[in-house]
């Protein structure tokens, strides 16, 4: 799950991490009150959407009255904002944050995560502030420092001055260093979260070390531990159909081809939508229905997958472990009837109770392609749809 | 022969009284295995179907002397019980649960360090040995004993796997499925050493899918001290970069763990890869023919 970065600035800030002052708002009013509170000169407006790169496409910018915040507001709110992240139809701006202004001597990257290999929480940094990270570690890897943190010693000292230092710090930055990875690591344990993501971390003109931007996201599997962080969900940007389908505890991602896949099993789900494109179609979606799925939930998928009006075709590929394969035909027949079918359905069912399934789908009346095995459903549906 | 699992071992069911622990160890008793005891904490004294419960693992263990641990409580709870059966001195932990927070299982690792038990999974179907012993959830009438040795990051596709290599005759010496989670107790790696060992793995399935670098390094293992052939399949190829795929795993972050550097890799290594999940077991037919 993913998180605002003035969300995550107010985490960061509890934890101690020195973030700048500032102030969230939903509309122009709120903009130009924001800026009287803060009472400077100028500051800092920016556009809070789960993207990155809002900076060059406008959606950052010094505000230096009241009036030009809330002109800043006025041009932004409601409207998409087009990022390099965002893909072309861009994501419609709803809130807005205004921080005050500061004055950067030196832009770093910092960032925390798990490290798959090491098995364990790693610090990543880089003198290479500001920039697109990966970009940097494809071009000049040797300037990515990173450091696994040992579960049981926690984030040593030692360790937090070695980056500090690598990162050419000085003076009284290196002990604000030293605490700011303190609290970074306490904020990450705390909130199970995936990634924090400082870029850039800056060094001001005044010398002090600063989270001029921040990135949060969290292991979905934790969140049972933090219900005030599940509350910092904004549906606004997430797929609609995937949260519909997260309310039936199906696991869906929306994908730009036409051939509508329901599959139980991740692993399968992803080789179904590999074969599709085999024989030379593209899946719609990925669909996971999980193993101990009921006759509701499958018809819940199936309206889910019908819901994107591009699909063409659906193919329906299920080896029944837990899964009963007539549990599954049963929600099957259930759904077409409700939704009106009008799209070719292949069906591939092996495993548990598959007699009975292909019993039930054949007595529905409903026009299912029978396939023989997982190639002959992927050719079958591919073919139905015709050639395009 | 076989790895890790055989007719002798004896297993304990931890959270053997909730749904998906009593279908299942229903089912692996029926399929043959030693189900010796289950684990249900204030339930000691009691049993399920035959099978005496305990409080802890340690008393399980003590009066049943069981080998072999499955897991099956629910993701708050499923790190420590990996780690009581750990300090139990349970040789072998499987565990199914899906869904533990991965840094539970940061700790589970480190804790795990210097003990002697082996875990696998968690997020996995678990482990069988056909015609002897089944740990786990996978439906045990696709196997078949054999000579193939498969390891695999997924649950239903291995099933897929299985079932291709039955119809063509192909039986399987020991099927593990690792997990589709980040951290996981045992990788591809140390399966293919085990698999390496054993006299009567002919030849090795590995399935893999997109998110970390374990099946690149797998590769370089295979080419540098791997005996046997290895048949290989990627899952993700059409899987878009950022998204999760259902397994907390499956991810392509920071432009690694693609599809398609995997398949370089392994083929790289000189492994068949089989461009289509359909072709599992074909490729491993012609491997298997071309050798005789």
């Amino acid at each position: 799950m993913n998180i605002h970065e003035f969300q995550a600035k107010q985490i960061l800030g509890r934890f101690g991490a020195p973030v700048p002052k500032g102030q969230p708002a939903a509309t122009a009013a709120e903009m130009e009150a924001a800026f009287k509170a803060l009472g400077q000169p100028k500051a800092v407006a920016k556009a809070q959407i789960h993207a990155g790169g809002r900076g060059k496409a406008g959606g950052v910018k010094v505000v230096n009255s009241a009036a030009e915040a809330r002109e800043f507001a006025e041009r932004l709110l409601g409207k998409p904002l087009v990022t390099h992240q965002t893909g072309p139809q861009g994501r419609v701006v709803r809130k807005l944050y205004l921080e005050e202004a500061s004055e950067v001597a030196r832009e770093l990257y910092l960032a925390m995560l798990v490290d798959r290999k090491a098995e364990a929480v790693a610090v990543i940094a880089s003198t290479e502030g500001g920039m697109d990270i990966e970009e940097v570690a494809a071009k000049t890897p040797d300037k990515i420092i990173t450091e696994p943190i040992d579960q049981t010693a926690g984030m040593a000292g030692f360790q937090a001055r070695k980056i500090a230092f690598a990162l050419g710090l000085k003076d009284k930055q290196v002990n604000q260093f030293v605490a700011l990875l303190s609290s970074m690591y306490r904020a990450f344990n705390e909130t199970d979260a995936s990634l924090i993501e400082i870029n850039p971390l800056v060094v001001t003109k005044q010398g002090s070390v600063l989270c001029l931007d921040a990135k949060m996201s969290f292991d979905d599997n934790g969140l049972f531990r933090h219900p005030d962080i599940r509350e910092l969900r904004d549906p606004n940007e997430e797929d609609p159909t995937e949260t519909e389908a997260a309310k039936y505890d199906l696991s869906y991602v929306h994908l730009d081809g036409n051939i509508g896949c329901m599959v139980n099993g991740a692993g399968l789900a992803m080789a179904t939508m590999d074969i599709v494109k085999y024989y030379g179609a593209e899946p719609a979606n990925f669909l996971d229905v999980g193993g101990g799925a009921n006759t509701e939930k499958v018809a819940a998928a199936f309206r889910i997958l019908l819901s994107d009006d591009r699909v063409r075709g659906v193919l329906i590929n299920i080896f029944g472990g837990i899964m009963r394969c007539d549990v599954l035909a049963e929600g099957v027949v259930e759904a077409a009837r409700q939704v009106n079918l009008k799209v070719p359905l292949v069906v591939r069912m092996e495993g548990t109770n598959v007699d009975q399934g292909k019993k039930i789908l054949k007595d529905s009346g409903l026009a299912v392609i029978a396939a023989a095995d997982m190639a002959d459903a992927a050719r079958r549906v591919v073919e139905a749809i015709g050639k395009r | 022969m076989s790895i890790l699992v055989n007719k002798n071992t004896r297993v304990v069911t931890q959270g053997i009284t909730g749904a998906t622990g009593q279908l299942h160890t229903r089912a692996c008793r029926e399929y043959g295995t030693q189900m010796v005891a289950g684990v249900v904490p204030g339930k000691g004294g009691t049993d399920f179907e035959g099978i005496p419960i305990f409080d802890t693992v340690e008393q399980a263990r003590k009066a049943t002397g069981c080998n072999a641990s499955v897991i099956y409580v629910p993701p708050p709870f499923a790190g420590d019980a990996i780690m009581e059966a750990a300090d139990a001195g349970v040789e072998l932990v499987v565990c199914i649960t899906e869904g533990i927070p991965v840094l539970d299982m940061v700790k589970v690792k480190r804790y795990l360090a210097g003990k002697h038990s082996r875990l696998i999974g968690p997020n996995c179907p678990g482990i069988i040995t056909p015609g002897e012993c089944k740990i786990g959830i996978m439906p045990g009438y696709i196997h078949k004993p054999g000579k193939v040795g498969v390891v695999s990051r997924s649950g239903t596709l291995t099933y897929e796997a299985v079932y291709q290599l039955t119809q063509l005759g192909i039986g399987q010496s020991t099927c593990i499925g690792i997990g589709g989670d980040p951290i996981i107790g045992t990788g591809h790696i140390e399966a293919l050493k085990l698999f390496n060992e054993d006299p009567n793995t002919e030849a090795v399935i590995l399935i893999g899918e997109i998110g970390g670098t374990a099946e690149e390094e797998a590769a370089q293992y295979i080419k540098q001290n791997f005996k046997k052939p290895v048949v290989a399949f990627i899952a993700g190829q059409t899987a878009p970069k950022g998204r999760r795929m259902g397994h907390a795993g499956a991810i392509i972050s920071g432009g690694r763990g693609t599809a398609a550097d995997k398949i370089a890799a392994l083929k790289a290594a000189g492994i068949a890869v089989a461009m289509s999940p359909a072709d599992l077991g074909s490729t491993m037919k012609q491997v298997l023919d071309g050798r005789k």
